[in-house]
């Protein structure tokens, strides 16, 4: 089995964001960047997959910038053999990343593609779903765990009433949540080992698909603050308070 | 311009997000259509029809439906969107998870997690967990979007009497098999829907203290939330997590006790109306957002809390 991963750059989430002051979207000049953190998850269980002697070959792609690289190599230092960094200096909608996606499928042929569920920068929460729909696959959303059965996949999906399992049909996409695992530490030997690992360098505008962005963001703002509040003394301030002046209880 | 939503049920009676995003949509425009499918869902249509907003009502009724399968939903979507300028849903995990696909099938760049309407075409949407707003202006003919229900309030459920059309199933491929569904039972309020919300996290320092929490959400008739770190550290279910990662809640009255304030819990509070946060680290970034503050040591807090609450002749429902 090949499984492929796709992993995408975004501002630490550790990171407070800035919004530019003309309201052109968020500063990330000199900002600390990783991978994205359910990406890491979905690189993690790849990579146990491979290690259960379940998948052969784990190929991670990213696509964007020239530094997007990063990302491919830290998948590299934690088991992914190859990777595959798609060029684009400009900002591509989920539509489009679906869209170089698909035509990264139709060349490496892999039986399952895991991304993360959602990307803390944008939120979309969009591109496993829309691969899924291109490629007419299955799809397991929000896994927390998966289990890997000869031509199916187990999946229990973290949904709001609670849990939902469902069983489908390889090849599958899978959008990894943050309880599927626990990603792993690259250690320094295998860091080393990742930087002779290859990468393949492709441009967007070369692979034929029409990646142009149909939504155009007109500004970037901050949400509204909330007013300053109070301290109370004792609880049954607290509560004086909460009957009399917010009126909630 | 007419809109095409679709209803999310269980087979037997809508969920109440829907009746937030059918307020959202009328918002766009006041031709709404919503898709009811499912399996021995027609007491679902029956209940859309009577729901003023809504001009008809589009029942689609086979077993291939019976578990919303985001496989089986979607060329039926794709079909009926035919006439239709706005595809609608939730932004809950159920139009999260079919959305998407029939976006890609229309050749549309979705709009995810909209909470504001400016226009038929612009709208606004929070991005980085709602540390920042982004106005959005989709350039598609067909627009489809997801739209979270809390950031709407519920349409009047009676007093409507639209037509039911009925339609026949779409083929679908049986790629994807349902197992099972384990929903969490409480006896408390959903999470997502509570007036009140009370929610314990690290500083709670175990899952048996949570019975503090318990007795005051029993009192308020609250739901009970979590941080992710009382999550992770194993003292109640992830179903209970409140943030980035978990529920986005907005309830009149939420309480957070033993919650540091980390950006990712308070991506999933902060627009709640009223805020109360109980920590004995004044420091706590919690406090910054925080109408009333308590600084002081839950455990001697949440007793007296419920003491106070006792002595109240009444309490809101």
């Amino acid at each position: 089995m090949k499984i492929l991963v796709a992993v995408k750059r975004v501002i630490d989430y550790n990171v407070q964001i800035r919004i530019k002051e003309d309201g052109s979207g968020v500063n990330t000049d000199n900002v600390k960047m990783s991978t994205n953190p359910p990406d890491d998850n979905a690189i993690e269980e790849a990579v146990k997959l491979k290690e259960s002697g379940k998948a052969k070959e784990v190929v991670a792609v990213t696509i964007g910038e020239e530094k997007s690289q990063e990302t491919v190599r830290k998948a590299l230092a934690v088991g992914a053999d190859k990777g595959i960094h798609v060029k684009s200096e400009n900002y591509i909608e989920p539509l489009g990343i679906a869209k170089i996606l698909k035509k990264i499928v139709e060349k490496e042929k892999p039986d399952l593609v895991f991304l993360g569920k959602q990307a803390i920068d944008d939120d979309c929460n969009q591109t496993g779903q829309m691969l899924a729909a291109m490629l007419d696959w299955p799809q397991g959303t929000f896994a927390s765990k998966i289990e890997h059965k000869d031509k199916v996949i187990e999946v229990t999906r973290e949904v709001d009433e609670g849990l939902e399992t469902i069983q489908i049909n390889l090849p599958a996409i899978i959008t990894c949540d943050l309880r599927l695992n626990e990603p792993r530490f690259a250690s320094l030997p295998n860091i080393m080992k990742a930087k002779k690992k290859p990468i393949e360098q492709l441009n967007a505008k070369d692979l034929g698909v029409d990646i142009s962005n149909r939504i155009e963001q007109i500004k970037v703002e901050e949400p509204p603050k909330r007013k300053a509040g109070i301290k109370v003394a004792n609880v049954a301030e607290l509560v004086s308070k909460l009957k009399n002046e917010a009126k909630v209880i | 311009m007419s809109i095409l939503l679709i209803a999310e049920h269980n087979n037997s009676n809508l969920k109440v997000f829907t009746l937030n995003t059918i307020t959202a949509a009328s918002k766009i425009d006041q031709e709404i259509h919503v898709l009811v499918a499912g399996y021995k869902c027609e007491s679902v249509a029956k209940e859309v029809t009577e729901i003023p907003l809504v001009k008809k009502v589009i029942l689609c009724d086979s077993l291939i439906y019976e578990n919303f399968l985001a496989e089986n939903l979607t060329p039926l979507i794709v079909k009926v969107s035919e006439p239709y300028t706005h595809i609608i849903a939730s932004a809950n995990t159920f139009g999260k998870n079919f959305m998407p696909r029939v976006s890609a099938l229309l050749d549309s760049s979705q709009i995810s997690d909209v909470i504001k309407i400016n226009n038929a075409e612009e709208f606004l949407r929070p991005i980085y967990a709602g540390n920042a707003f982004a106005t959005v202006k989709s350039k598609d003919k067909k627009k489809c979007i997801t739209i979270r229900p809390t950031s709407f309030d519920p349409a009047a459920k009676s007093g409507g009497s639209a037509s039911i059309e009925k339609i026949e199933p779409s083929d679908c491929k049986n790629t994807c098999k349902f197992i099972k569904r384990e929903e969490t039972k409480s006896e408390r309020p959903e999470l997502g829907t509570a007036r009140i919300v009370v929610s314990g996290g690290r500083g709670m320092q175990s899952g048996e203290n949570f019975k503090l929490i318990n007795s005051i959400a029993d009192k308020l008739n609250a739901a009970v939330g979590a941080s992710r770190a009382a999550v992770d550290a194993g003292y109640i279910g992830n179903d209970h997590q409140v943030g980035q990662t978990g529920k986005v809640v907005v309830p009149d009255l939420y309480i957070a006790v033993g919650i540091s304030g980390a950006i990712q819990h308070l991506a999933g509070m902060k627009e709640s109306k009223v805020i109360v946060a109980i920590n004995k680290d004044g420091e706590a970034p919690i406090f910054s957002i925080a109408d009333y503050g308590l600084e002081a040591d839950l455990f001697d807090a949440l007793p007296q809390f419920l003491d106070e609450l006792n002595k109240l002749n009444t309490i809101q429902k």
